[in-house]
């Protein structure tokens, strides 16, 4: 056993009413990965930024390597060797990474600055542990996968001896996350105490020592590793058993939606003569690293684009003039990919986001004015139906949880029994409770009859919910494969552009 | 010491901050005008004597705020959407330059038609010269605050070059002003004997109508959600730009309006001096309201009040009338803070360490 270099007793901080850390003890070693498991609201990110310095805790002390922390100071964070890596990123685009990595560390008054034995060091550095990125390149050019490298190096030029990560693996493809964890590992042999946080159970599996759960702002259970496994950590997480979501085989009736050679040229990303059917009671899952099409294949879904080339069906019938308005009169639901920014006006009320698609039909607005009664009524409607955790329709969406902002989302749509619906990374963000929740909802609408588009980072997702899975790289799309006949592996590495990995795809 | 947002925000504390606002303003304004050796009981007194002290004196008033509440209207619309028109100066003297060329005899109308139609066509003179910035906005991306700040001094110096030239009264002794209109194009008068006219009842409806309209019609719900985030609005199928030149027609027609109805209510016939800021200052009006229609009608006689009472003041003591505008600028600089103090609470370093509550 290495000795202790964290040290967490008694932490609580409050905000208002909320107890958002009650009493937390925990001890980190060196070489040690701790995971840090909870739901969304748990109180990681809040414990998290205590340690760092961002908020102070109303109660207990922090130790680092054997000396009090004091609080309410990154300053003295970084001083004492604790670095975090926050899940958006932190990097200016329009710097090389060298310029980034020392961003911060140079006194402002030196007028010119030791680059050679900085850009020396930081070499070494990437060396060391295996983190290749060109110094010269700029930030706004790499990928998400590289700028993570970015902040781990920038932390470890700063002489890091604990590592924060928050969230590290949700911008990253499967094979990324292995590289991510591959680093740790190296990290940690250099003596390096690692804390990442994470709600997802895989990650938690491979890449951890130790398990701190967290619920409800509480440390519930301190577990090895080793010593446990994923339902029990699910159930400690989420304070019940959670089934997985049960798919009952289903015939796949008429098609829903159609793409025919495809092709779509425009600035939010392109799509190369794509093929694709959707049918009635079937689920199909498009899986693939974000930013290679899914937003023109959503913007064509969502009506907010027209293909340049190829044929778009709904309802076996062609869309010729595109717009989101026509879509939702044709009877499609868009869960969009983005909740704050494109699926909500967080400033307006939940009766006025509910009423957003619909607010030109005669259903709520008369000769240009408003039926505000009837949005009222259809805000309670859906409040009530889809367990929309709110004070009431004159809420106001922003204060509303993640989960109940998709919740809302899904009641805008879900509730008018539409035949297609996309479901644009409907669950990410969420919490185990909520993503359950929008699963079910996903299979109810699959089993009254509707086709759904799933389009997902998370494979576990779209391998749960899918009867059928195609790969989406550069605007190509692979044919669909039943869920039966592919593994996370092959899908992964489908991803990054390795399609002879699918099967009966050559 | 940092900032704690407020959960809940009783309706107590939203009117009075307004009010808070305006006692500090005056307290610090207090300093100024006792360094110029006057009393301060006594300027403020005769501040609020020139203000509202006399049915002539309140006359005064309503006349100055009258352009004010169609400018802030002007401004408030836009401001909404997040179109920010700084044109408003710009669209009110293309209004008047309307009015007055329709207005002075060219048109052959029946007696009763002409004032609607110099109103009419004076609104849509601001529409037109909002409608090009917009346009730049959404198809190319171009600043609007440059480009219809920029139009206001175009617009002034195309007056004065039409006030020198074609539009000179030729009974006007060589002053650069145009022809009076005509009597049938002149807004009646509201009180006899006073400037009043029926421009500030035509300011009030409009405020009325801007607040039915924003909140009881679809146009109102697709200018706040266009406003708050485009981007949802566009998912959610409104048609973002068309909402955004609708806005536009909105603001201009009333910062035009304004222009149209200085002419026939008051002037009767356009000089460079038409506005000494209206556009500006419908800014200010704007914000002081933070964007309600309704509330644009108060704050437009607050800051008229304000000009006029100074105005008033400088005549009896020795404090220059300057002081209005240090006084309207820094209430409103008050204002912001007090919007800002009634969103977050201040907590000092010592507080963050205790128990939040």
């Amino acid at each position: 056993m290495h000795e202790v270099v964290l040290r967490l007793a008694g932490v609580t901080k409050r905000f208002g009413a909320l107890v958002a850390n009650d009493d937390i003890s925990l001890e980190l070693r060196r070489g040690e990965v701790m995971a840090l498991l909870g739901e969304n609201g748990a109180g990681k990110t809040t414990l998290m930024n205590i340690l760092f310095g961002h908020y102070v805790a109303d109660e207990g002390s922090i130790e680092a390597f054997g000396k009090p922390l004091p609080g309410g100071s990154p300053k003295a964070a970084l001083a004492a060797g604790i670095c975090m890596v926050h899940q958006h990123f932190t990097l200016a685009d329009n710097l090389s990474v060298l310029d980034n990595v020392i961003l911060g560390t140079e006194p402002l008054w030196r007028f010119r600055s030791d680059r050679g034995a900085a850009a020396a060091k930081l070499s070494a550095l990437a060396e060391r542990f295996g983190l290749t990125v060109d110094p010269a390149a700029s930030v706004g050019s790499l990928s998400v996968g590289e700028r993570q490298r970015v902040e781990i190096l920038k932390a470890l030029y700063r002489d890091a001896r604990i590592l924060i990560l928050d969230e590290p693996t949700a911008v990253l493809t499967p094979q990324e996350s292995e590289l991510l964890f591959a680093t740790l590992k190296l990290l940690t042999a250099e003596g390096l105490g690692v804390i990442f946080i994470s709600h997802k159970m895989n990650e938690v599996m491979a890449a951890s020592d130790t398990v701190g759960v967290l619920r409800g702002g509480k440390l519930v259970a301190v577990r090895r590793t080793a010593e446990t496994d994923r339902s029990e950590l699910a159930e400690l997480m989420i304070g019940r058993t959670l089934k997985a979501p049960a798919v009952e085989p289903m015939e796949p009736a008429e098609p829903v939606l159609t793409l025919a050679g495809v092709t779509v040229r425009a600035a939010r990303g392109m799509l190369d003569r794509a093929d694709l059917v959707v049918r009635r009671h079937q689920i199909v899952g498009i899986a693939g690293v974000s930013g290679n099409g899914q937003a023109a294949l959503a913007d064509l879904v969502s009506g907010l684009g027209v293909p340049n080339d190829g044929r778009l069906e709904v309802f076996g019938k062609p869309v010729v003039v595109a717009g989101p308005l026509e879509m939702v009169r044709r009877g499609v639901a868009r869960i969009p990919e983005d909740r704050h920014a494109t699926g909500l006006v967080g400033d307006m009320t939940v009766w006025e986001n509910l009423i957003a698609e619909r607010v030109r039909l005669p259903e709520f607005s008369r000769f240009g004015f408003l039926r505000r009664d009837a949005a009222r009524a259809r805000a309670r409607e859906v409040i009530k139906d889809y367990d929309v955790r709110c004070p009431g329709p004159d809420a106001v969406s922003r204060l509303l949880s993640g989960g109940n902002m998709q919740k809302l989302i899904l009641g805008r749509t879900l509730s008018y029994k539409p035949g297609l619906i996309l479901a644009n990374q409907p669950t990410r963000g969420l919490d185990v409770g909520a993503v359950a929740y929008v699963h079910e909802q996903l299979l109810a609408a699959r089993r009254a009859g509707a086709g759904v588009l799933l389009i997902s980072e998370d494979l576990d997702e779209l391998l749960a919910l899918a009867d059928q899975v195609a790969v989406i790289h550069r605007g190509r799309l692979s044919p669909l494969m039943p869920r039966a006949a592919v593994t996370v592996r092959q899908l992964g590495l489908a991803m990054a552009g390795h399609w002879e990995e699918l099967p009966d795809v050559a | 010491m940092w900032l704690e947002p407020r959960e809940h925000v009783s309706v107590a504390v939203r009117v009075l901050a307004p009010v808070a606002a305006v006692v500090a303003s005056l307290a610090l304004c207090a300093v100024l005008i006792a360094w110029t050796g006057t009393g301060v009981i006594q300027a403020y007194g005769l501040l609020f004597q020139g203000a509202l002290g006399s049915q002539f004196a309140l006359a005064e008033t309503l006349t100055r705020a009258t352009p004010l509440m169609l400018t802030g209207l002007a401004v408030a619309v836009a401001f909404r959407a997040k179109l920010w028109n700084i044109g408003a100066e710009g669209q009110l003297y293309a209004g008047a330059l309307v009015a007055v060329l329709l207005g002075s005899g060219p048109l052959e109308l029946p007696a009763w038609a002409l004032l609607p139609v110099v109103l009419v066509a004076g609104a849509l003179a601001g529409s037109v010269l909002l409608i090009g910035p917009t346009v730049l906005k959404t198809r190319f991306g171009v600043d609007e605050v440059v480009t219809t700040l920029l139009l206001n001094f175009i617009v002034l110096l195309f007056v004065s070059m039409m006030l020198e030239g074609p539009l000179k009264d030729p009974m006007g002794m060589g002053w650069p002003q145009s022809a009076p209109v005509l009597p049938e194009a002149e807004l009646p008068k509201l009180i006899e004997r006073s400037r009043l006219h029926w421009g500030l009842v035509l300011g009030v409806v409009a405020s009325v109508v801007l607040w039915v309209i924003n909140t009881r019609t679809v146009w109102g719900y697709e200018i706040k959600a266009v406003g708050a985030n485009p981007r949802a609005a566009g998912f959610a199928g409104i048609a973002v730009n068309g909402v955004m030149l609708r806005v536009a027609m909105l603001s201009g027609g009333l910062a035009g309006l304004a222009g149209a109805v200085e002419i026939a209510g008051l002037r009767g016939y356009l000089t460079l001096d038409l506005s000494p800021g209206f556009g500006y200052s419908g800014i200010v009006v704007a914000m002081l309201a933070q964007l309600h229609p309704l509330a644009v009608v108060a704050a437009s006689m607050f800051v008229a009040g304000i000009f006029v009472g100074a105005d008033a003041m400088s005549r009896s003591v020795a404090v220059p009338n300057y002081i209005a505008d240090v006084l309207v600028a820094v209430s409103l600089l008050c204002m912001l803070v007090a919007g800002f103090l009634v969103r977050y609470r201040i907590r000092w370093s010592g507080a963050r360490a205790g128990r939040g509550n």
